[in-house]
């Protein structure tokens, strides 16, 4: 089967009211990489979605060589050679990786023989720039592994056009230039096509031969690479000419006094087994420390014990005093979050706007009377926040799960920053964001700073990160490995060590 | 020989004994539930699945004079028990554990009305296959006449690992139950997957059942089962949803039930009912001790939300 051009035409998609791809057409020549660019919610995802039969377009249709198909199913999609790597994967985290490949194949062996199998395996996967353990149980591997071994399984059914959905999100600087660097060596060679999603320019610059921007649902440009700058681009995802972006105040001298104090932080994984180990750090008053590192290298679990969600041994102080995570300690020594998933981690999701708003101080004076709830001082207090932060909602009593990611952030930076603030930790907080909600929380994060606050930031996105921090720690297999002033710091050595090349 | 000449070896072999014959409905029903959990159901009407097995596999051997055709009519029950549970359970917004207790009345309800006139006659029972015979120590004798439905069971445990570790069926039906997202992705039948693990659950559940009412001596009482239904959800978390430790669990647990009437029968009268609650102790003890929050549970199919 050689590699096809694949073309969508006019495809237009509504969800109730919502219209949700407006009338986009997409061509993907036979061994192209095409990029798709966008902020969340432009339609990226919903337009892939309907070329791997997940979804069935409105109006318009796919073309495969001139041939008109119908795909009502991702078997469909697979009888052409059609698949997708998605951003939350799809692999059995119970299974090993070689079981995964092997169910996943189109027909399903009555008798498998394992070592022959591996044997087989093995031989596809020695022929890749990068290694995937073919033994060891998905639910084991880091997240970058995932995201490898999702593309491997993808490699290995032979597809003809790879769908690639925000797949640097996980990986290393150094990794996505391995994989996707293959895909895009494949595609020279003509053994494949493939899409690949991304709000990143360089990585679009880098791996893709063409560009298709979507705003609002609709195809805004399309063109060569090579044809548009950068600017043009960031012009054409958010509308308007490019602000420039937030100016960082300039960095303050932070104070002395030590605010956030770790020291020999143990934290096991769901799996059981230690995903922090032995760490200890200190972030003082006025500064921001920023702990860079792949996801699934113990971030999460640090954010979780420190938020009082999950077991820990080892000391916790927060000015002073030791901190569990007990709500009088959060209350007196003021420390507050802005967790990843705000939805999940910081909001109750059908309560009401208004009552998430109240959830850190409802139980205090004015908002209760006793143990009977003040509901016009909650109300109060909703309108001043959600005018305060320009949070858009339906309403006050609107369920907290009819808002858009971006204004669920507002409401948890309003709830979270109008209190007396003196340690801020901060988890991806712009996973998942548009442009203007991003911009917004950066310079909330750097007001609480100027506060006074300690703030702690954890980001994947070294981008962001060293845009925003005074000091960096990476993070990598549990353990803090590098330590780096914001000034000093180097991309190249940064992801080294993110990638576990050199130990501290 | 008497008793008193083997003196307390006979206090072994009495429990060896009682535990290869309690543990045989454990290996069927906790394998039985082990694959539809697998499948990410829970199935808790076992214990109703159980009872009706045991009243349809006694009416059956009464009526044929078959005892096997008795266990295959038991299975068979069992498996429209299972059919039952998995297209209730494929109705949007059903919840599989309620429809479960339901089941557990509703079987124990039904085999009681329709067993009643199974209370008199004498069923034909499973036969059973002497190992003792080279001995002529009576007790030995006893412990090794073991009943065929147990080796049966020990094969299927073995049949069930090979199935869902090297098979593809097998491996489609650890992705169901792993992952609906990756099993849909891949184009799996989920549904379909799941009420067919359901049917082969209650299926060998019904088996099981057939074994307490058609083994020696054999008999139908509506006292037939105390829980092993239920007890069979416990071994298959115990037994970490492999089916080799299923077998070892039910072993396990049949031992612990012999332990009271294996006292008993050397002279040991005192605390009796004490060391029958033996087998609930020990699944008390041994929940909190391989359920602790920092245990791993690899695995735990994930659709089942149970393990956290």
């Amino acid at each position: 089967m050689s590699v096809p051009q694949v073309e969508l035409k006019n495809m237009t998609k509504r969800f109730g009211a919502n219209l949700a791809l407006n009338n986009v057409s997409l061509l993907i020549g036979s061994g192209t990489v095409h990029a798709l660019l966008g902020e969340n919610g432009a339609g990226k995802s919903t337009l892939v979605k309907c070329l791997v039969g997940f979804y069935h377009p409105d109006e318009g249709h796919i073309q495969v060589d001139g041939r008109e198909h119908r795909l009502n199913s991702p078997k469909d999609a697979d009888a052409l050679g059609i698949g997708m790597v998605y951003q939350h994967f799809t692999l059995v985290p119970s299974m090993t990786v070689a079981q995964n490949l092997v169910v996943s194949g189109a027909r399903l062996p009555a008798y498998i023989n394992w070592q022959s199998e591996l044997r087989r395996l093995g031989e596809v996967t020695r022929k890749l720039p990068f290694h995937v353990p073919l033994d060891v149980r998905v639910s084991q591997l880091s997240a970058g592994e995932k995201q490898k071994a999702e593309i491997v399984k993808q490699l290995y059914l032979g597809r003809k056009l790879l769908i690639l959905d925000e797949p640097t999100s996980v990986l290393t600087p150094a990794e996505a230039d391995e994989v996707l660097g293959h895909v895009r060596s494949l595609a020279r060679t003509g053994e494949l096509s493939a899409i690949l999603i991304s709000h990143k320019f360089h990585e679009v610059r880098r791996f893709a031969d063409d560009v298709t921007v979507l705003r609002r649902g609709a195809s805004v440009r399309t063109g060569a690479v090579a044809d548009l700058t950068d600017d043009a681009l960031a012009e054409a995802m958010i509308g308007e000419p490019v602000s420039k972006m937030v100016q960082h105040a300039p960095k303050s001298q932070p104070k002395s006094d030590i605010v956030l104090s770790i020291s020999d932080l143990r934290v096991n994984g769901d799996n059981g087994l230690p995903a922090v180990k032995d760490l200890s750090l200190e972030v003082r008053a006025g500064e921001i420390v920023g702990i860079a590192g792949v996801s699934g290298n113990g971030q999460l679990e640090l954010v979780e014990a420190l938020m009082g969600q999950r077991d820990r041994s080892g000391t916790m102080t927060v000015s002073g005093s030791s901190f569990n995570g007990t709500r009088q300690e959060i209350a007196r020594l003021g420390v507050y979050g802005l967790p990843q998933e705000p939805l999940k981690n910081a909001c109750v999701d059908r309560m009401s706007l208004a009552e998430n708003l109240a959830l850190r101080n409802f139980d205090r004076v004015p908002l209760c009377r006793g143990i009977a709830m003040n509901y016009g001082a909650l109300a109060d207090q909703a309108e001043r926040l959600v005018a305060q932060f320009r949070v858009k909602a339906p309403g006050l009593n609107a369920s907290m799960s009819a808002l858009s990611g971006g204004n669920v952030q507002r409401a948890v930076l309003a709830r979270e920053l109008t209190q007396d603030v003196r340690l801020l930790v901060a988890s991806n907080p712009t996973f998942g964001l548009d442009f203007v909600a991003c911009e917004e929380t950066y310079r909330r994060i750097l007001e609480a700073r100027n506060g006074g606050a300690a703030v702690l930031l954890i980001s994947e996105d070294l981008d962001e990160l060293l845009g925003l921090v005074d000091r960096v720690l990476v993070m990598s297999a549990g353990r803090i490995v590098h330590e780096v002033s914001a000034e000093g710091a180097d991309k190249r050595v940064i992801g080294k060590y993110m990638a576990g090349l050199k130990a501290a | 020989m008497d008793a008193a000449s083997i003196g307390w070896l006979a206090l072994p072999l009495a429990i060896l004994g009682g535990a290869i014959r309690v543990s045989t409905p454990f290996i069927f029903v906790s394998i039985g539930e082990l694959i539809t959990e697998k499948s990410g159901r829970i199935n808790l009407g076992l214990e109703g699945t159980l009872m009706l097995g045991a009243m349809a596999g006694y009416a059956i051997s009464y009526l044929s004079g078959s005892p096997w055709l008795g266990v295959l009519s038991a299975g068979l029950a069992g498996m429209a028990f299972g059919l039952l549970h998995g297209l209730l359970c494929s109705v949007k917004r059903v919840n599989d554990t309620a429809i479960g207790i339901s089941l557990i009345v509703l079987g124990t309800g039904l085999a009681f009305f329709l067993g009643k006139p199974l209370i008199e006659p004498k069923a034909p029972p499973l036969p059973s296959i002497a190992l003792g015979f080279w001995s002529s120590v009576p007790q030995v004798r006893a412990a090794l006449d073991v009943n065929a439905l147990f080796f049966v069971g020990i094969a299927l445990a073995f049949a069930v690992y090979v199935f869902l570790n090297r098979t593809g069926w097998g491996l489609m039906l650890r992705t169901v139950g792993d992952s609906e997202d990756a099993a849909r992705a891949l184009g799996f039948p989920v549904l379909r997957v799941r009420i067919v693990a359901t049917m082969a659950g209650g299926f060998l559940a019904g088996i099981g059942g057939s074994f307490l009412s058609l083994s020696y001596p054999g008999s139908w009482s509506e006292g037939l089962s105390s829980g092993q239904g239920i007890m069979a959800v416990a071994l298959v978390i115990f037994a970490r949803w492999r089916s080799i430790n299923a077998l070892g669990a039910s072993l396990l647990f049949g031992g612990a039930g012999a332990l009271g009437p294996a006292l008993q029968g050397v002279g040991v009268t005192g605390y009796y009912y004490l060391f029958n609650a033996a087998p609930y102790i020990l699944t008390l003890a041994i929940m909190v001790a391989s359920t602790s929050r920092a245990a791993p549970f690899a695995d735990a199919p994930g659709e089942l939300k149970l393990h956290r």
